[in-house]
């Protein structure tokens, strides 16, 4: 089971969302430092992501676009708040327009990911934490849209898991 | 999956309710038994009016109802409001269920690490 619980708050605009692998977290954090793994698995398999830039330390900035299956494109940027490899990664990320400058009126969401050994497996926790609903709208509007059409077979996996708690 | 009907005025409404940490503060404290306009206007560094305000923008956003008690007023979190804010979170969640299941994917290549699966 890959998605073993989520928190959500909707008065602080807040989800964790907790996850179990089957691999070291040395391994699971080669997924988030080294972007062209990133990138086969931040956007859906319909609205690949690109990770242009990939500053990957604390201060550094990331692009990325996606690009849906006609071809428009949607840009993000990514900022590292802070990196202890390989058990914390903090992120602020936002919406960019189309020279990849970031849309300051969308706001941005804080994203901290901590990986945890256990028994040789990994556990981690994503905790979101989106400014406004506004913009929380607007991410998950981005990122369901990219999502339509997603290669079922993709996620039966995880759908045939237990229910959310 | 999709965020259709909910992307509507009344969603709207709901965001900019939200959209203020004064409200979202108030929300939190009329979870539950609620209280009156008076007791929850003491609570800020603001008029009693503009703590009015601000209820009465949640109220329009059916975050919260208010019911007349006498001279009072009770402010009460509406749970189907929050409902529908915890409903654009869960989708949020399957975005992340979906990521987490193309990591899994990722990690399962093991040593053949760049190769795709057929």
């Amino acid at each position: 089971m890959t998605v073993i619980s989520s928190t959500k708050s909707p008065e602080a605009l807040s989800l964790t969302i907790v996850a179990e692998f089957d691999a070291g977290v040395e391994r699971v954090w080669q997924i988030w430092e080294d972007p062209r793994q990133l990138e086969r698995w931040w956007g859906p398999p319909t609205w690949p992501a690109t990770f242009e830039e990939f500053d990957f330390q604390p201060g550094g900035r990331a692009s990325y676009y996606m690009t849906g299956p006609d071809g428009t494109t949607a840009r993000g940027w990514w900022r590292f708040t802070a990196i202890a490899a390989p058990e914390r990664l903090e992120l602020d990320d936002g919406f960019a327009d189309d020279n990849g400058a970031p849309v300051e009126d969308m706001g941005t969401a804080r994203m901290a990911a901590t990986l945890e050994d256990i028994g040789g497996r990994t556990r981690m926790t994503i905790a979101s934490t989106f400014e406004s609903p506004e913009q929380m709208e607007k991410m998950i509007q981005m990122g369901m849209e990219e999502g339509m059409g997603l290669a079922m077979g993709q996620i039966d996996a995880i759908l045939a898991g237990q229910p959310a708690t | 999956m999709v965020v259709d009907e909910l992307r509507e005025a009344e969603l709207d409404r709901v965001f900019q309710a939200f959209a203020d940490s004064t409200r979202r503060d108030i929300v939190r404290r009329v979870t539950g038994d609620g209280l009156n306009v008076s007791a929850l206007a003491r609570h800020y560094a603001m008029s009693f009016a503009a703590v009015q305000k601000h209820v009465a923008v949640l109220e329009r956003a059916s975050l919260v109802t208010k019911e007349r008690r006498g001279r009072e007023q009770l402010v009460r979190a509406n749970r189907d409001g929050l409902e529908r804010a915890r409903q654009l979170l869960d989708e949020y969640e399957a975005i992340w269920r979906q990521r987490a299941g193309r990591i899994a994917d990722i990690l399962a290549e093991g040593t053949a690490q760049g190769r795709e699966t057929p």
